[in-house]
Formats: C-alpha cells, structure tokens, sequence
C-alpha cells in the first residue's frame, strides 16, 4: 500500500475545501456573525496545516505502485477527512454544539443527501448555512474529480484516475467522455457549472434573492436537498418550485448526454435508453400519485405541480419538499418509497440504485427466466443495442446484493432506538440513496436529530457508502485491503 | 495529438505508454474487453471495444478527428484493411500498419498507396535489420541510425597504435581512402566539432558517418583488429531468423539456423537456400557443441522464449563466443539482466516504438523543429535530424558558402532514398533530411538556428 501517495493527493484535496470556505467565511464577515467568522478561519488555518504537514512529510513518497487499491482507499479516506474538516465550522461556532451531529450534517451534506439534525434551520447563521449548501455542490460532482481536473497528474500509471472516476461518478460502467482523464473531469464540471448558473439565473428571473438562488441551486445541481428555509422551498412561488422541479430532473440525467448534446448527437440522446426509462417513470408515477392525492389540493394545476415536484424530488435522490408527503395516501406514499430505490441515472449527481442498474437487472432476470425454459439458449444482454459485458452483469447483481446486506443490518441496528418501524426503514433507505427526507418521524417535516450516536454513525457510513457506490467505504473497513498478503 | 491505437497487444500497449507520456490523446481499439479494461487501468487512455477493421469500431473511436492511425493487432490483414478503412473515413489521416508476413512485406512497402498506409511497421525485419548493423561491424562500438535507417553514425576508439594517432583531420582521406565525415569527437568527457586542422589523439573516441560500404572499408584501411564475422550461428527458427539469414546471404557472411521443428527447417530451407538448417533442439548444449558452437563468429539467439535465449547466450559466452546478440520480447526486465554477459540485447517490440514515436514526433514538428535528437559523447554532444522545407535559409547555395556557426556541422543530407555524406558542395533542397551535429555550446532548436544572423 504506497501510504505517503495516498497522503500527497489528501493534502491538496484539503487545501481545495479551505478554499471552498472562503466565500462562507466572507458571507459570515458581512453578517458580522463573529462566532461564525472565527470557526471558518480556524478550521481554514487547521486544514492549510495539515495539508501542509502532509504535503511535507511526503514529499519522498514513490510514484509508482498506485494501483486500484490506493485508488479506492484513496476515495474513501478523501471523503472521510473532507467531512471531518467539513464538519469543524459547524462544531467550533457552537452552531450545531454535538460532535456527532456536526459530522452527520456534513456528511450529508457532502454525499448530496440532505438529512438533517437541525431542528430549525432558521435560526443557523448565513455563512454556516452557505457553506451547509455549497458543501451538496462540491459533493454533486465529486471534489477528486475536481481535483483531476485542476492537478495535472504526470508519470505511470495514471490509470488509476480511472478508479477514482468510477469511485466519485455514480453507474455500472463509468467511462470518459475523452481520452484524457483530466480533459474528461473539466467536461464534466463545466458542464456543471453551466447547468448551475443557467439555475441560479432562472431562480432570479422568478424573484429569489441572491443568497437564497444560490443555496437553492447548490442544493439542486448536487440533488442534495438542503433547504435554507423550515419549509424547504414549499414557501417560494409556483414558478420557482416548477424551475427547481425542472433543474433537479436535469441533474438526474447522465452529464454524458449533456456531451453529446453539444457534439449534436441529439439522436443518441434522444434514443438513450436510460433516458427514456427515466422520462417515463418520473411521468408515470407523477400522474399516479395525481390522481391519488386529487381531493387534497384545490386545482389540477396545483395537483400536477405538487405530485411531479415530490416524484423529481425523490427519483433524483435530492429531498427537497413542497408538500408533506406524510400525510399522504398509503399509494402515494409507496410509489414515493419505490422511487427512493430507483434512484437517478448512472453519471448524474442523483443516488439510489439508478435506472440503468435496474434497466439491467431487469433484462437479466427476464434472460435467466427464459433460460429455465430453453436451457441451451444462449442471449445477451442488451443496452443501447450494444452487447452488456457479462461481468458488468454480474457486478450489477453483485451490487444488489450489498446493496441490500447494508440496508439489512443497518436497519437492524437504527432499530435498537425504538422507533416505529416506519421510521427506521425510511432512515436507512433515504440516507442510503441520498435522498433526505423518509417517513414518519423522518419525513419531510422532520428530522433525524432524535436518533441515537451509535444509529447516526451506521447512517453516516451508509450515506458515505451509497454516494460512492459502496465499494470504497466497503473496502475501507475490509480485511483484505490492509492485509500485506 | 489525436492518435488511435487499434490492438492492445505487446507492440500496442508500449507504444501507448510512450505516446501517453508524450502528451496525446489515445484511444485503443481492441476485440478484448478485459486487454481493453488493463489498458485503460494502466493508461489515461479511452478504449473502444470492436473489430479494429470495422467502420462502426473506427467510427466510435473517433477516427473521423483523429490524426493518426496505428494498427498494430497481430493480424496483418485486419492492419490492412483498418488503414484503408480508416483512412476512407478521414482522408487526411495518417496510418501506421504492422505487416509483419513476409509473403507480404514488399507488397506493402510497393504499394503503399493503395493500402493507405503511411508507414510500414514490420518489428520482426526491423530486428533483422539491426541485428545485422551489428553484425556488419564488430569494430565499431556504437552503431546510431537517422532518417528512417538511411544514415549511420558508428562509434571508434583511437587507440596507441591506430594508424590516425597523430594524424590531422585533413589528412585523413590519404589513411582511409573513402570518403568518411568525422562529425564530433569525445575528449576527457568533452565533445569537440573537429576542423580541417583537428589532430587525432590516443583514446579520442571519434563519431563518424559514411555510407554502409564506407564504413567496413574504413574499418579494414585503419587496420582495427577485428575479427569480420564471417559465420553466425542462429539458434530458432522464428521469422527474425528468416529476415536476419535473408540479410545475412546479401551480406556474404554465412549463417546456420538451429531448429526444433522439422517441419519448420523444411521450409526455411526452400526459403533460405544459400543458409545451412539443422534440425536440433538448440536448448541442448550437448546439440550446440556437435554443431560446433566454438568456430562461430558469432551467435544471435531467437527462440520464442525469452528464458530459453537467455541460457542459450550464456552457454555462448562460457564457450568463448565473440559476438552474441540475445532477443528478448519482454523487454522490461532488461534491468534486472544488465549484468549478465548476454551480448548486444535486442527488443524487436522496443525498436519498433521508438521508430513509431520518431515518426508520431516528425508529423508534429511540419515547423522545422527537430524531428529526432540523439545524444551522443556521454550527452555532451548532439546529432539532430532536420527537414528543409521553404523557409530554409541558403536553399541550394553550396555547403563551403554557408555562414554556418562555430562547432555545428552538417553530417549528411537525405533525399528520399539518396543519402550524401556532406561536402563542401552539397547543397539543400527543400524536403531534404539533414543531421546537424553540434556540441552543446550552441543552441539549436530550429533548422535555421545552425546559421551565423
């Protein structure tokens, strides 16, 4: 295990989220919030320091030997040090006064989930709640992927950004979109900056100030979920809940079809199966849960607006709100908890399982069904018209398996709190996917901060784990990664 | 540069370290996945899955933007037919094809055109190729090769008794009788540009460049004491042996080929008629020493195992051996047998990228930058290879009239084929490949540098 390298490339990942800090620390200077002002600058001072130290203390760290194993234990332990410094501000301003629940928000944060322990988020200082959103922005797109895109990486081997790609950038099979790793990671993030500011400019066209566009956009393009009001964006206009509506459905779609686009292979787009999959689920269920909740709202319009902003909202795994889906019909509220599982797809900034992974085992299962009858037949699986790599196939059932294993015993351990049985399960599946709000206790209205130290650690791991598809956080605590065997 | 790599094999793979290195933009083609998925673990490069021959695979690949083709799966027809498909794609490309078959080599070094192919990769004769440079002149202690094999820099050691001891540079042609260039000698770990008034010295090691017949003929009139290879044993049937035995009959030395397989001597021996085929297994000393190892002048080893060549080189140098030259496919270990007594190591995988980044770099420097720059003299020296193209400065004025500046010197002016080893009444013409030799008291970057403002 080449330590030192692992530790070289922390550093300036360190120095990237001091950096990111600044504009919180700014904010907070205006505000003339000086607890606030204080927390930001100490843990800016602590993170230059530590990546100093690293940065010196491995300055001799050899450049070869980094293979797949640095490169997963390098995502999953650049995570976990970003949200611990992430969480330093929260924790030293006294703005969220328990460790844990510092730790907790920020992980949420950064893994684009949006739960959170705040029991009333108004009451948060400006330049905490700003760097509480701009942390869903840089966890959207990945701060390594970032971090390729402004590094120049030289010398062998540099395949192993590979790893760190398919590690940040959600799918069964990840490729670039260009040759060049670095070339393809600043696609990827202008893309993002594009999609983020065309938000923030219509978000303003309808009449939300400055600060509120840019936390709200922040929390759409990462679909993460934080609001910065106690009703989320219930309480902005239909307009503005249509614009959020429309962007967070735009970040669930694979950044890859953005690519095309502007090549012009609008009709790759456009016959992209995943794609379409995704438009019609998010249409369907939306006009399902219409005509379940019609006798709640007063008009068609009001319905329709309601019912697609709740599907956008939960397909692509943000957790904004404008209704309290809690109150809801049973119906409802199972297609609300099915879509949790759905998830966004694969390339996008959205969690859960994606629709390409299910689109897959679909097709898998409907090929072995058939394989009972005609046991010599021999298929394939298909995806675009283009023959799916049978070990993609099998990764993608093997996923389903962990996938499933983490929810099990994470569920068993949230219900040692005692809580209903509604709760507990809605916890794990809207931390898992990265989503925010549950049901119950943990719906929309709600929050997680009743929960004990030991269920919200499991639900930081979980959050942790579904944002980098489980394998790097998996692999961090599995014995045959540090084994020199 | 935008290149695509088609097959991910042994040639494949370390040319797309190289060319990674290097700063382009690869993407590999190969039928593969899981050579794909190696590649694109070990190398910022994107891979395509497909038949590299293909329109679709080519297509995915972006051969329509690319500038460069190179096919190099192990299948001489799909490289064919890759080159020509590609280049119905994208009419501006440029391609690369390993043909590798010899009933096929001078078909497409004739007809290049018609296939579409820009260059010729074939690592097999170009092994041959340089394992018979060696062979031709054991006198020599370095063998340089410039503009695509046409010019020779060969490296001498003067010693006490050599018969240019003393002797001024101008008079030199009256020892030799040929017309040879000293271009740079080292002296005390200094490279000097010699003149007309430069006197040879015991231990100077001298750079020089003639043509091919040239050199042995200055070899023979400085009376170095070299034995001439005369017999060369080859242990291995393999196609390198077939190139070097054919290279060796042009060059009158005599060689023998020791092969396991009957089957394959049968035909080596319809191929190669002025060549003695035995059958034998040559991994048995035993074998080796009833051939007679001992008269050989020198042996080359070219089995199919890397590991088989290595103990066959070894037993070579136990029996006293002159001169052994030991093929290894898988070069990356040549570390680690450094201080074995192999001989000359010979990579035909190693040859065959460095001749295609050499070209990969020409196509980038159309601006009379360097297309290749050999270090020479410990790195104190330089011998760079330039084209002149029309904003040359004294196109077609004699070489004695130029205003050259101090310590560069030109060595030799290709012209397509023809290579003239410079006088004073050579002259360039615009397409013309010349090797400027400097010390690295000036600074050339540019072909124009070479001239006084």
């Amino acid at each position: 295990m080449n330590y030192k390298m692992i530790g070289r490339l922390i550093a300036p990942i360190l120095c990237i989220e001091a950096v990111f800090m600044l504009p919180a620390l700014g904010i907070a200077h205006l505000d003339g919030s000086n607890a606030a002002v204080r927390a930001f600058a100490m843990t800016i001072a602590a993170s230059v320091l530590v990546a100093g130290l690293l940065w010196v203390g491995t300055s001799n760290a050899p450049r070869r030997g980094f293979y797949a194993r640095e490169g997963f234990v390098l995502t999953g332990a650049a995570w976990i040090v970003m949200s611990v410094f992430g969480a330093l501000p929260f924790w030293i301003s006294g703005e969220i006064p328990h460790f844990i629940d510092a730790l907790f928000e920020t992980v949420s944060g950064f893994t684009t989930t949006g739960s959170s322990i705040l029991l009333n988020v108004e009451e948060m200082c400006r330049g905490m709640l700003y760097w509480r959103s701009f942390t869903h922005w840089v966890g959207g797109m990945g701060v390594l992927v970032f971090l390729l895109a402004i590094v120049p990486m030289s010398g062998k081997n540099e395949g192993f950004t590979l790893h760190i790609l398919r590690a940040e950038s959600p799918g069964p099979s990840v490729g670039k979109l260009v040759p060049r790793m670095r070339q393809t990671a600043k696609i990827l993030y202008l893309l993002y900056i594009m999609l983020t500011v065309l938000d923030v400019l219509f978000l303003m066209l309808g009449g939300m100030p400055l600060f509120d566009a840019l936390c709200t956009a922040y929390g759409t393009a990462g679909t993460g979920g934080f609001g910065i009001k106690a009703d989320s964006i219930a309480g902005y206009s239909p307009y503005l809940q249509n614009v959020t509506t429309i962007f967070m459905l735009l970040f669930g779609v694979n950044f890859s079809c953005y690519y095309l686009l502007l090549l012009k292979r609008v009709k790759d787009v456009f016959n992209d199966e995943e794609l379409r999959t995704y438009v019609g689920v998010v249409v369907v269920s939306a006009l399902l849960i219409a005509f379940s909740i019609r006798g709640l709202y007063h008009s068609l319009g009001e319905v329709l607006r309601v019912s697609f902003f709740q599907v956008a909202t939960v397909i692509t795994t943000t957790g904004f709100a404008t209704a309290d889906f809690n109150q809801w019909p049973a119906f409802a509220k199972t297609i609300l908890v099915l879509l949790m599982f759905c998830g966004a797809c694969a390339g996008s900034t959205g969690g859960g399982i994606k629709v390409a992974r299910i689109l897959l085992l679909i097709r898998s299962f409907r090929r072995n069904l058939h394989q009972n009858l005609r046991p010599r037949e021999i298929s394939n699986i298909r995806m675009n018209g283009a023959k799916v790599d049978e070990k993609v196939v099998s990764n993608v059932d093997a996923y389903l398996i962990g996938y499933m294993g983490i929810i099990v015993v994470s569920f068993l351990i949230l219900s040692l709190d005692g809580f209903s049985f509604e709760t507990n399960l809605t916890a794990v599946i809207a931390t898992f996917n990265n989503i925010g709000p549950g049901l119950d206790m943990v719906g929309p209205v709600g929050n997680y901060s009743a929960f004990s130290d030991l269920s919200k650690l499991v639900m930081i791991f979980d959050m942790l784990a579904g944002r980098l598809e489980i394998y790097p956080i998996v692999l961090l605590f599995s014995r045959s990664t540090w084994s020199r065997k | 540069m935008k290149i695509v790599v088609a097959g991910a094999g042994k040639v494949g793979s370390s040319l797309v370290s190289q060319l990674v290195n290097e700063g382009h933009e690869i993407t590999v083609v190969d039928r593969d996945t899981d050579v794909l998925e190696e590649t694109m673990q070990m190398y910022d490069v994107i891979g395509v899955q497909g038949n590299a021959a293909s329109m679709e695979a080519l297509e995915e690949a972006g051969i329509r933007t690319a500038d460069l083709l190179i096919a190099a799966t192990d299948r001489d027809e799909v490289n064919l037919l890759s080159c020509l498909t590609a280049h119905g794609l994208n009419p501006d490309l440029h391609t690369i094809g390993r043909i590798r078959d010899k009933d096929y080599r001078a078909q497409a070094y004739q007809m290049r055109d018609y296939f579409a192919l820009n260059y010729v990769i074939n690592p097999e004769h170009e092994a041959a190729i340089e394992m018979r440079r060696l062979l031709n002149f054991p006198g020599f202690l370095g063998l340089e090769t410039f503009a695509k094999g046409n010019v020779e820099i060969a490296v001498l050691k003067i010693g006490e008794d050599s018969a240019l001891n003393g002797i001024k540079l101008s008079g030199m042609n009256d020892i030799v009788h040929c017309h040879v260039l000293v271009c740079a000698v080292q002296r005390n770990g200094e490279c000097i540009i010699p003149d007309g008034n430069f006197v040879f010295r015991n231990n100077d090691l001298i750079y020089v460049t003639a043509s091919s017949s040239n050199l042995s003929v200055l070899l023979k009139n400085l009376g170095i004491i070299t034995r001439k290879v005369r017999s060369v044993l080859i242990a291995g049937g393999s196609l390198i042996s077939y190139y070097l035995a054919k290279e060796l009959e042009s060059s009158g030395i005599s060689s023998t080929i020791v092969e396991a397989k009957r089957e394959r001597c049968e035909e080596l021996a319809m191929l190669l008629p002025n060549t003695r085929i035995i059958v034998g297994d040559a991994s048995s000393q035993a074998f080796l020493d009833s051939v007679g190892i001992d008269d050989f002048d020198a042996m080359v080893t070219l089995t199919g195992l890397d590991e088989l060549n290595i103990v066959i080189s070894l037993y070579g140098n136990s029996r006293k051996v002159p001169h052994l030259i030991t093929k290894l496919s898988h070069a990356e270990n040549n570390r680690m047998l450094d201080s074995l007594p192999l001989g000359s190591v010979i990579a035909p995988k190693e040859l065959v990228c460095s001749s295609i980044v050499r070209y990969v770099r020409a196509m980038q420097n159309k601006e009379g930058a360097a297309i290749t720059i050999h270090r020479i003299a410990d790195g104190q020296g330089e011998a760079i290879e330039f084209n002149v193209d029309e904003d040359t400065k004294y196109l077609g004025v004699p070489l004695k009239d130029m205003n050259l500046k101090p310590n560069v010197l030109i060595a030799s002016i290709t012209d397509g084929m023809n290579t003239e080893i410079s006088t004073g009444n050579s002259k360039f013409k615009v397409g013309d490949n010349v090797i400027v030799v400097t010390n690295k008291t000036t600074s050339i970057r540019q072909l124009n540098d070479i001239f006084e403002d």
